[in-house]
């Protein structure tokens, strides 16, 4: 089974951020970045995926240079091979502007599965694996817990809403949308770190693929959150605070 | 005229609170635009859903019928609402943000070459339609510029739903037939399953101690259970402990867990992702520890402390004993 996992390359999730002086993203100078933790799921299923049924599994990322190393990290961890597309715009995209780009790096590798994360930890659209779908007219899961391979297609476990699950048949190819805690995340070992150096990065640009960028959604400004309650703060040392809740709970939550 | 569609979910027969909502951001688009909203149901048997519909101050309900929509699959419902938009050309089509709609209406909106604006927690004049960033550090308003039709998707709880009741005489109802070949579904689900027996109902828990991240290694947890169990609570937790198995699935709190309104739900070691927040954002009294300041919990969060939860905790611990002697 040759299997694509689309992986994005999110600000660190500790990172204090802030916005940028024009008002429209975030200051990305002084960030550090890792690999979105949705899209570390979905490489680790098609890594097992692999081991089970044999095949390749080939990472896609798009992005400015600094994606290199996040590329390089999902070699460490066992992916075969990578393609990398240069793209410096990538926040002035919309959803199906990424998607098209994506897609058209895709379209050149026909794989079996198209794998990527529920949704980015930065922008959080949650959209780019079920739009992947319909530009290259598969058949797609969403939100995807375990992945069994049949021999009709794949059988797939979806987390719904509350508690639930459901099975769903679909034939491949096809491209599921991974959810976090369905696997074990694998760490890269020494050898893995010292392989990825040789593995193949495939080198594409935006440009050279020609998806259409034209955007109909604008981000047009980042803003500071509005705040939804007016929140007491309890200050002091770590005892003086927790006295200091304490009365709270017993005299006006009445808790206690 | 400019007219707006509300596509309103059921799930086994019923209409869930977020469908009223998305209404009510619809009725919200309407006033600024001096439009008329729709409300649309998808199914096979929609009769009895759209005569409650229609009672709840819309123009108009659609029912889009077919013995192919009777379960949910992305497919035909993606194929079923493609053929009204185009056929009734709406300029806002209002979703409700459910597991459902982030399953289809992304490839929805791109069938029609637009964008869904998804997650939306404010919609402002112009209109400008505010959603989260940052795992709800940063808000980003986002405008449609296209010619065609806005696709939005509303967040659970962001609308209120007061005033959607409020209708005088019944909608008219119509018939929408959509064209579908049952070869066109290309997906099989299967019937839905709960994940393990569900012992803890947090639902009905008055006070709850609910745990994240900032706890940093399974070893630490019998700190908050501690915590908990001098308060006579419930421990409950957010995703990522029970990703990792440190926790059981059925003490999840939030979108893919569960919902809960205690009187008293304090917060150890969570950021306040959007995820988490939708199940827990109706409590009565909210505490927040947190090492951020800036950690989105605490923009719903009556009373917070910002400190290292190694030295709150225990501290509050030994308080709660002493207050209970």
């Amino acid at each position: 089974m040759k299997i694509i996992v689309a992986i994005k390359q999110v600000p660190e999730r500790d990172a204090q951020v802030r916005i940028d002086s024009a008002g429209k993203w975030i200051e990305e100078s002084d960030l550090q970045f890792a690999l979105n933790e949705s899209d570390a799921y979905a490489l680790e299923e098609a890594l097992q995926l692999k081991e089970k049924h044999g095949g390749e599994v080939v990472v896609l990322s798009a992005g400015p240079e600094r994606i290199g190393q996040t590329i390089r990290e999902a070699l460490a961890k066992g992916a075969d091979r990578a393609i990398n597309i240069a793209c410096d715009d990538l926040n002035t995209r919309d959803a199906l502007g990424v998607a098209r780009l994506l897609a058209a790096a895709i379209k050149t590798e026909s794989p079996d599965l198209v794998l990527t994360g529920l949704q980015s930890e930065d922008l959080g659209l949650g959209q780019t694996g079920v739009i992947l779908a319909e530009v290259l007219g598969l058949p797609h899961a969403s939100l995807i817990l375990h992945v069994e391979k049949t021999d009709a297609g794949l059988n797939v476990k979806r987390e719904l809403e509350e508690g639930w699950f459901q099975q769903i048949e679909l034939p491949t190819p096809a491209v599921l949308t991974i959810q976090s805690g369905g696997n074990k995340l694998r760490y890269a070992t020494l050898m893995g770190i010292k392989k990825a150096k040789t593995k193949e990065v495939r080198q594409l640009t935006a440009a050279e693929l020609g998806a259409d960028a034209t955007a109909v959604v604008v981000l047009d400004r980042v803003t500071l959150p509005q705040k939804q309650k007016s929140t007491q703060m309890l200050g002091g040392s770590p005892k003086e605070a927790a006295a200091a809740l304490v009365e709270k709970l017993k005299f006006e939550v009445r808790v206690l | 005229m400019s007219r707006i569609l509300v596509v309103v979910e059921q799930r086994e027969g019923r209409i869930a609170r977020i469908s009223w909502e998305a209404v009510a951001a619809g009725k919200r688009l309407a006033a600024q635009a001096g439009a008329a909203v729709s409300a649309v149901i998808v199914g096979a048997n929609t009769e009895a859903l759209a005569t409650e519909i229609a009672a709840h101050g819309v123009a108009k309900v659609i029912r889009v019928e077919h013995p192919l929509l009777g379960r949910y699959t992305a497919d035909g419902f993606t194929l079923a609402l493609q053929q009204l938009i185009e056929s009734e050309r709406p300029t806002q089509v209002v979703l409700p943000h459910t597991y459902q709609v982030r399953d289809y209406a992304p490839a929805l909106a791109a069938r029609l070459n637009e964008v869904l604006i998804s997650d939306v927690v404010a919609i402002g004049d112009g209109p400008v339609f505010t959603r989260q960033l940052m795992q709800g550090r940063l808000s980003g308003n986002y405008q449609h510029t296209g010619a065609g039709t806005c696709f939005v998707s509303v967040q659970a709880g962001a609308f209120r739903v007061e005033g959607v009741e409020a209708g005088t005489s019944p909608a008219l109802i119509e018939i929408f037939t959509p064209t579908i070949d049952a070869a066109q579904i290309r997906t099989k689900p299967g019937d839905p399953f709960r994940g393990s027996s569900q012992t803890v109902d947090l639902g009905s828990a008055q006070l709850i101690v609910s745990v994240g991240r900032g706890i940093k290694e399974a070893e630490n947890l019998p700190l908050v259970q501690d915590l908990a169990t001098a308060l006579g609570a419930e421990l409950a937790a957010s995703r990522p402990i029970c990703d990792n198995g440190w926790l059981p699935m059925e003490r999840q709190v939030g979108s893919s867990g569960q919902t809960v309104a205690p009187k008293l739900y304090l917060a150890v070691g969570i950021s306040g992702a959007i995820q988490h927040l939708v199940g827990m954002k109706g409590s009565q009294c909210i505490v927040a520890i947190n090492k951020d300041p800036d950690a989105p919990i605490f923009e719903v969060a009556d009373y917070g402390i910002v400190g290292d939860l190694f030295e709150v905790v225990p501290a509050l611990t030994e308080a709660i004993k002493a207050a209970r002697q």
